[in-house]
């Protein structure tokens, strides 16, 4: 869906989604790292499972909400990776304990 | 990385690091008052200078000039010596100026003699057919991404909706070298001959020829469908197409990325909150603070800058910030105002900034029937609450957004309205034929972001208030 | 707004909703005055109990009502569902009082023995458990938590899905809903009440007062007295979470949707637009050394709302002697006693006088012209 312009010299980040690896960049969130990766990064909605991806990148929809190092719910647009991230797709409703 | 505020008091806490924000702490500090800076983002520039301090785009004509003009105010705020904190979300403003603060999963509470609410602004619903699926996002969204991250969209795209933004953006993917397969322009025909009166002020605005040339530069290399009277996205479980009527005439085209916008509107949540009494905009069809010259609210002590005050534009927010700054500093330290510039160059500063804007707002006046949907059509991504929903608790009795939220759960989500709020109360004013303004909007209430009930659970006590739970 | 009405109810929350709705029930014809968008409306902002356990000390015919009402909560349920499709997800298997620490076990234990020591007590099945047996039914609780009364007839709803079911039901009840007319006066002449209202007048032969703390000053106009002690309450919510809780407790309960409320405070404060973050504090404090992993949940939305409560904690169910056909009905517990409403004060309402062995005891006159302290435990 969205690619990596060349100029981009950031140094790489590595993050794991769902166990995975994926390469982001420093200065990445966490969602635009997912939106890059091509990885399948749908969370599906607590009240009807409906897939979303984030909506507005800027803190206010709440459709990127993700589990980040097992911490359910977090606004993956707010937050910058950090090596070894560990990110996790969420469906449905939040765990309990996460 | 994180750090709570150095005080509990300061003179004026500023909210929000976006144009209003940075000239208003860069303001105020500079006149030597104890100034605090707080923002959720990761750096300074809200979302018009959106990374402009780290931004891997490094070509600064792919970014345009305005852009770069935030650098110069990150340097003035940085020499200012006012304290700054990013990743730090307010989630409580009260009328006594106090505030609380989550940063880094704990709360802090500060106290301010005033406080600068430059909380910006946020897309305008687009509530069309299938804008929850997965690949449909704001035009900000991308915007967002192409700045902090210099991603560009990469499968067939397309860019629906109206207003500078959109045509910005559009010229700022092809300078980067993505990609946008069709765009498709929403603004009402009948808008043109509305806007005409207003014209000369635009014509003489620095918009004008930067728009213009925005235009053409976007039209050389991507088709553009003008008169778009129908929208809509579909796709199972991931966008597939967009369909579109232009001119009576309905195309369906395959697609992977869906960018949507139709202008954006004061983030009021806060203010709101705080107790700041707002009024339905006709023009900008939103809600707006009610301020004085200077940016004060109703409420004593709190001051609006920026889009949050009114969408007035990046050089109108900084001109707004500065403004409300120097009614700080000559409430608190007079003697200190004679720095600053003189209040009458300041307005005429916001004069020229605003220039043209009753162009904008008018020839950009979403249509209806973008802003208010019907059938399944959802209207609260939250809730999946759909237009439908609302006209039957419309008929059951629901005469304004608050009883509607009982019903059917509303704004209850953690967005807390952000991206129904506008629909729902136009949608309810039709169907009742009332205006917005006797509709009203949802009731809201700290914390205005959600925050982890432990941290809530940390907040100091006092024996008054454990008697007033604690009982047999 | 013309036409005659047999019954008007002058207040559309549950409690006026409940017994619109039963009268409309048995075939009469009903209008609803009901208050606009922005006002205090308990009924959005009650904690959604369905709660026997503690309820009645000091008036033992009020634990009777209570238990009257719990049974009949299931028939009022299914009759909503029935009639619009409206599940609202009544759970009844019994409810818990947590206690934190080994002096509120003590002071909870004392409650129960006086409870049971009264007369009445025989219907109520409220008792101790240890922190061990809470275990059992609560796997999740906190180290801290010393034990907690149990009541097997406790439960909870969906109050506010309840709230909208009466309000989709009235209109297959042809009940007249008319919001947006707070009545300000009332009147009678020529055999019928005439309410006055900001969109005109309306006339009904019979009124039902259920305008929550609003009867103290409605009620006079007819011969009748609702003195009321009106408190504030917060309530905290979470966002949704998979179900943690299969049984709801006083100050927690999971509801349908998944998320967590927590309450309940209670302040002499009648503002509702202030939040006190402290007295939240306090709520979540103690939620999560009941519950540990609750800590890391979001908190998205709080509020505070202004309790319905008659001034000596009990219900009002009166009938006017100087205004024949003037009925007041006030109470705390709506969501509790909506069976109530809808099935008996409803038929007693129609039939043109209250009975005394079912609702006598909750008469005005008890406060002898004059208000009372609360002592009903609220």
């Amino acid at each position: 869906m969205f690619r990596r312009s060349e100029q981009d010299q950031r140094p790489p980040v590595q993050i794991f989604v769902d166990g995975v690896a994926v390469a982001a960049r420093q200065g990445d969130t966490v969602s635009a790292a997912l939106l890059a990766s091509g990885v399948d990064a749908r969370r599906s909605t607590a009240v009807s499972g409906a897939p979303r991806l984030p909506y507005c990148m800027m803190g206010v929809c709440f459709d990127c909400l993700v589990t980040i190092d097992g911490v359910g719910n977090r606004q993956g647009c707010l937050v910058p990776v950090a090596e070894g991230m560990q990110v996790e797709i969420q469906k449905g409703k939040r765990e309990i304990g996460k | 990385m994180t750090v709570a505020p150095k005080s509990e008091d300061y003179d004026v806490v500023v909210i929000g690091a976006g144009p209003a924000g940075l000239a208003a702490a860069a303001t105020s500090a500079e006149a030597g008052l104890s100034t605090l800076l707080l923002d959720e983002n990761i750096g300074p520039g809200g979302q018009v200078f959106r990374a402009i301090s780290s931004t891997p785009v490094t070509d600064r004509n792919q970014l345009g000039a305005d852009y770069w003009v935030g650098a110069d105010l990150v340097q003035a705020l940085r020499a200012s010596g006012a304290e700054v904190i990013h990743r730090a979300t307010v989630w409580s403003l009260d009328r006594n100026l106090e505030i609380a603060v989550s940063i880094g999963g704990a709360s802090a509470f500060v106290k301010a003699k005033r406080v600068i609410l430059a909380t910006g602004a946020l897309e305008r619903p687009f509530p069309i057919p299938g804008w929850t699926l997965p690949g449909v996002m704001t035009a900000g969204a991308a915007q967002t991404m192409l700045k902090s991250s210099a991603l560009v969209p990469d499968g067939r795209t397309v860019i629906a909706g109206q207003g500078p933004l959109l045509w910005l953006l559009a010229a700022q993917i092809l300078r980067l070298g993505g990609r946008i397969d069709r765009i498709l322009d929403t603004t009402e025909r009948r808008n043109y001959l509305a806007a005409l009166p207003h014209a000369f002020a635009f014509l003489t605005s620095p918009y004008f020829a930067k728009g213009l040339s925005m235009m053409r530069e976007v039209k050389a290399k991507v088709q553009v469908v003008s008169g778009v009277t129908e929208l809509s996205a579909a796709g199972d479980g991931l966008l597939a197409s967009v369909s579109y009527v232009a001119g009576r005439k309905r195309e369906t085209i395959p697609a992977d990325l869906l960018l949507l916008h139709q202008g954006v509107v004061p983030n009021v949540n806060l203010a709101m909150a705080a107790g700041v009494e707002h009024h339905w905009d006709d023009l900008q069809l939103c809600w707006s603070p009610v301020l004085d010259a200077s940016g004060n609210s109703p409420v004593a002590g709190i001051a609006i800058a920026g889009d949050g005050a009114g969408i007035g534009g990046a050089n109108a927010a900084v001109v707004r910030g500065r403004i409300a700054a120097r009614a700080a500093v000559d409430a608190l330290a007079p003697a200190a105002a004679a720095k600053l510039p003189a209040i009458a160059t300041l307005r005429a500063d916001l004069a020229k900034a605003e220039r043209g804007r009753v162009f904008l707002d008018t020839l950009f006046r979403p249509a209806p029937q973008f802003r208010i949907p019907s059938g399944d059509t959802i209207v609260c991504r939250c809730e999946e609450v759909t237009a439908k929903d609302v006209l039957d608790s419309v008929a059951i009795g629901a005469t304004g957004p608050n009883q509607l939220k009982a019903y059917r759960r509303t704004g209850m989500g953690p967005c807390q309205g952000r991206l129904c709020g506008l629909t729902v109360t136009e949608l309810i004013a039709q169907a009742r034929g009332k205006s917005p303004q006797e509709i009203g909007y949802y009731r809201l209430r700290a914390p205005v972001k959600p925050i982890t009930l432990a941290e809530l659970a940390a907040v100091p006590k006092t024996e008054a208030d454990v008697k007033a739970v604690v009982r047999g | 707004m013309s036409g005659e009405y047999d019954v008007a109810v002058v207040g559309g929350g549950l409690l006026g909703s409940a017994i619109a709705w039963g009268l409309g029930r048995i075939g009469k014809k009903v209008a609803v005055l009901d208050e606009g968008d922005i006002t205090k409306r308990a009924s959005r902002a009650n904690f959604a109990l369905v709660w026997v356990q503690s309820k009645g000390l000091g008036m033992p015919a009020y634990t009777v009502w209570t238990v009257r009402a719990s049974e009949a909560w299931g028939r009022l349920a299914s009759e909503l569902k029935q009639q619009t499709g409206l599940d609202v997800c009544l759970q009844q298997n019994g409810g818990f009082h947590l206690t934190l620490g080994e002096d509120e076990f003590g002071q909870r234990a004392d409650l129960v023995k006086r409870m049971h020591n009264q007369i009445g007590a025989a219907d109520y099945k409220m008792e101790m458990l240890s922190a061990s047996e809470v275990k059992k039914s609560l796997p999740l609780i906190g180290p801290e938590v010393s034990g907690g009364s149990y009541c097997p007839l406790d439960g909870h709803v969906n109050s506010l899905r309840t709230f909208r079911a009466f309000h989709t039901g009235f209109r297959a009840f042809g009940i007249d809903y008319f919001p947006e007319r707070p009545v300000s006066a009332i009147g009678k002449s020529g055999g019928e009440f005439r309410l006055a209202t900001p969109k005109g007048e309306l006339r009904a032969a019979k009124i039902v007062l259920a305008a929550g703390n609003a009867n103290q000053t409605l009620a006079p106009m007819v011969g009748l007295l609702a003195p009321m002690g009106p408190t504030r309450g917060q309530i905290v919510v979470t966002e949704r979470t998979m179900p943690f809780l299969p049984h709801p407790l006083t100050t927690i309960r999971q509801t349908d949707e998944g998320t967590v409320m927590i309450g309940d405070s209670k302040e002499d404060e009648l503002d509702d637009r202030a939040l006190k973050h402290s007295i939240s504090s306090v709520m979540t404090d103690r939620a999560q050394r009941m519950f540990p992993h609750l800590s890391r949940l979001n908190v998205v939305r709080s509020w505070a709302g202004i309790r319905v409560m008659p001034q000596d904690g009990f219900p009002i169910y009166d009938q006017s002697e100087t205004h024949p056909g003037a009925f007041v009905a006030c109470c705390h517990s709506g969501v509790t006693l909506a069976s109530n409403h809808a099935f008996e004060v409803a038929r007693m309402v129609a039939q043109g006088a209250l009975e005394p062995e079912l609702v006598g005891a909750f008469s005005a006159s008890r406060f002898g012209g004059a208000g009372a302290a609360n002592n009903s435990g609220y």
